[in-house]
């Protein structure tokens, strides 16, 4: 869905998230073109497989035409360009409503892990088809008795002569039903304490014994998925880094994940946006209201300053510095912002916002963006957990007490109290 | 856009904290709010020393033509340090509107005087009383009263916008012209007079649109003052990192507790995004003069309520010690909320964004 750009969407844009070189006009102007011809329109109404084809058929056309992996390296099917022009590609697209959801867990967390930890055959086999789209990947990481305690997990992978036999259950598994590899934490040791006998794999999700349950979130949708491991064989070479390193692993993927998921562009149809509750206010007769332009305006700054946060956070990564810990603060004040727009819209519809006719799609989206915000808090690593991160790593508080640091897993009472 | 500073910037910052570390140090900035106020030892050094006041003035005037970045990250070190010096009064204020001014000649009078710290200019800025001006027997006078001067009391020269028969126009009236009131005031650390005009003599300042003048002082005046609030947010956030870390109560540091903790990361989020947000405030005052107004008014609602948070906050989880005169929290806190009124209040901020924003 489309709306018609607002006079103060041209105003407050017009600087753009960066000044680009003016080498970059020309990638800019072959981006634009390119979105402009080949982004699907609506896709409302299709069936979901109808969708992954669109999506899929998308990336294909982006990639071939040199625009997926622009900062990735060429070695492995990427375009070695800078991130100015990836802003440049994200600033164009954020004009357009893309089918990139579905490969957003394989470009932002899976391809990052396995260019920092993969071997050279790995890199080599996996990363180009992950970026032209021809294969969906998946992270396998959460369990039900390991949500924000991730070191508890229990699926467990046991060696079995040049083979790793996995048993187990994963949940809150975006994209599982479409993908086609996921990576995959397994307790390879449980003599040893939590954090130090884990392991990463790579799982082929059509391997005999992968069964993948869609399980439904409080939107209604099923986005994500419960996934069972039954003596699920693996190669030895499916590891990623090394046995029993499988933490480092997850925490080189959790720090992707949050700067994905923090830095990452809202989509111009989000119905929290600004310039859409800006929008929704001139409909509702709202934008006159001393009170909705004061909490407008709050939310407009606090929309801004996390943008220029991200901008910066690329700006220092330029210039060879990491953003580590950093992250965290992206991705709470993401999800911090979207309770900030919760708030709004419903201070500018009232009670237009709990119900509405059949078929409206607009109010339906903004349903599903309300119902959908606990995810920004929790998804991820919870907002907790980005707190801890941020106390401990960036200002160097005292860890909390963890007292079963150095306790064999096996000793450990975890999730549901189970033993394994 | 650029938002990291480059090594020149952070030399610059290194050299104004240096400078600050040894001249201005807590107890220093103490003795001072309870005498007079007013360092001139530190106001030289940094003037005539350091160069520091110059910074967005051109060289032809005495100045360093450097930029706003610039002055925002010495701006940032005053705020950090709660340095007793009329830096916001001189070296922003005023300067900010001769350069916007098409005077020349007064240009080339003050600045470089302004600029050296031999002469402190302030603005008449408060807008709840406007003095007027006449013209009497050939020459101009001003009368009334401007309220909340920014360190009135040690200003050599008085800028002052006076309504005229025909709108508004802008003046300088010398120091020995105006009487002052001093005030008692919220924030010790920063001190407001009252000046009465009594058909003060006046000299004309040329400008063909006095009001564009002080809206763009008023955008100019937004980011300096989000960029020395952003030095007192950093501070005191470092001040309770470090207590959390040593304070221990009930067998541990108060800092792996959670409700302490998460706290201070709120702090360290609103920190960092406040920090882009200056960052390219000053950038655009620098490079992209159409988008300084919203740049202004962005820093302007994100900035002063974070800081506010910030030093309330301090005090909080300082517990007992955080309340007392001894220690530093209540200058930060004090300095926090009148520096979130200065220019305007809050929901008067917001406004003029959404202004801006065309909602």
């Amino acid at each position: 869905m489309s709306t018609p750009e607002s006079p103060a969407r041209d105003h407050h844009r017009s600087s753009g998230d960066a000044t680009p070189p003016p080498a970059d006009d020309g990638f800019r102007a072959k981006a634009r073109e390119f979105l402009a011809r080949h982004a699907p329109g609506p896709m409302e109404g299709l069936d979901a497989a109808e969708q992954l084809r669109i999506a899929k058929r998308f990336q294909a056309a982006a990639y071939d035409a040199g625009l997926i992996g622009i900062t990735w390296p060429a070695e492995y099917g990427g375009q070695g360009l800078t991130a100015a022009e990836q802003q440049a590609y994200d600033e164009e697209a954020a004009h357009h409503d893309l089918p990139t959801g579905v490969f957003m867990v394989g470009m932002g967390m899976c391809g990052p892990t396995l260019l920092d930890l993969g071997t050279h055959e790995q890199k080599a086999r996996y990363v180009p088809p992950l970026l032209r789209g021809d294969e969906i990947w998946c992270q396998l990481f959460s369990e039900p008795g390991a949500g924000s305690d991730v070191a508890s997990l229990q699926t467990r992978a046991v060696r079995d002569g040049d083979e790793w036999v996995v048993n187990g259950q994963k949940v809150w598994t975006s994209g599982a039903q479409f993908a086609d590899f996921g990576a995959l934490l397994a307790r390879t040791d449980p003599d040893v304490p939590k954090h130090r006998g884990i392991t990463m794999f790579i799982v082929d999700m059509h391997s005999p014994g992968v069964t993948v349950r869609p399980l439904r979130d409080m939107t209604g949708r099923a986005p994500f998925n419960e996934v069972y491991f039954d003596d699920v064989r693996l190669p030895a070479d499916a590891v990623i880094g090394e046995v029993g390193g499988g933490w480092l692993a997850a925490l080189t993927m959790l720090g992707h994940e949050r700067v994905s998921i923090g830095g990452s562009v809202r989509r111009g149809s989000d119905p929290l946006a600004f310039d859409n509750l800006v929008d929704l206010a001139r409909r509702r007769d709202r934008a006159d209201d001393p009170v909705v332009r004061d909490r407008l305006a709050e939310l407009y700054a606090h929309e801004r300053a996390l943008a220029l946060f991200n901008t910066k956070l690329r700006q220092e990564a330029e210039a060879g510095a990491s953003p580590g810990a950093r992250g965290s603060i992206a991705k709470l004040a993401g999800a911090e912002l979207l309770w900030r727009a919760v708030d709004t819209a419903g201070l500018i519809a009232g009670p237009a916002l709990t119900s509405w006719e059949e078929g409206d799609a607009a109010a339906e989206e903004m349903a599903v963006a309300i119902n959908g915000t606990p995810a920004s808090s929790i998804a991820g690593g919870s907002n907790q957990v980005q707190r801890n991160i941020i106390g401990e790593r960036l200002l160097g508080l005292p860890k909390e007490p963890q007292v079963d640091r150095d306790v064999p897993f096996r000793e450990l009472k975890v999730g549901t109290q189970r033993t394994p | 856009m650029q938002l990291v500073l480059d090594q020149e910037q952070q030399e610059l910052r290194s050299a104004v904290r240096g400078l600050l570390a040894e001249h201005a140090p807590p107890q220093r900035v103490r003795e001072l709010a309870e005498a007079d106020g007013h360092d001139a030892r530190l106001w030289r050094r940094l003037s005539a020393e350091l160069g520091v006041t110059g910074l967005v003035v051109p060289e032809e005037h005495g100045g360093a033509g450097a930029g706003h970045v610039e002055r925002a990250v010495v701006l940032e070190e005053l705020g950090r340090a709660l340095a007793p010096v009329p830096f916001l009064a001189s070296a922003v204020l005023a300067t900010d509107v001769l350069l916007a001014l098409d005077d020349t000649a007064a240009q080339a009078e003050l600045l470089p005087a302004m600029v050296s710290g031999e002469l402190v200019a302030a603005v008449a800025w408060d807008q709840e009383s406007v003095p007027s001006a006449t013209r009497r027997d050939g020459a101009w006078v001003v009368d009334g009263r401007a309220r909340r001067v920014v360190s009135g009391d040690i200003a050599d020269v008085v800028l002052v916008q006076a309504t005229t028969g025909q709108g508004t126009a802008w003046f300088r009236v010398r120091g020995e012209h105006v009487a002052r009131t001093p005030l008692r005031t919220l924030d010790p650390t920063r001190r407001l007079v009252d000046l009465d005009f009594a058909a003060a003599p006046a000299e004309p300042l040329s400008t063909s649109d006095p009001d564009a003048v002080r809206a763009r002082v008023r955008d100019l005046a937004a980011v300096a003052l989000s960029a020395e609030q952003l030095g007192g947010m950093a501070r005191v956030l470092e001040m309770t990192a470090e207590y959390a870390k040593v304070r221990v109560q009930f067998g541990r540091a108060i800092g792996s507790f959670q409700g302490v903790k998460h706290r201070l990361a709120d702090m360290c989020c609103a920190l960092e995004q406040a920090e882009a947000a200056v960052r390219y405030a000053a950038w655009a005052a620098d490079a992209a003069a159409e988008e300084l107004p919203l740049a202004a008014a962005l820093v302007q609602v994100l900035v002063a309520p974070a800081t506010f948070q910030a030093a309330a906050d301090t005090v909080q989880l300082h517990g007992g010690i955080g309340y007392t005169w001894e220690h530093d929290a209540h200058l930060y806190y004090k300095r926090a909320k009148t520096s979130e009124l200065l220019l305007g209040t809050p929901d008067q901020n917001r406004a003029r964004l959404a202004d801006l924003l065309q909602v």
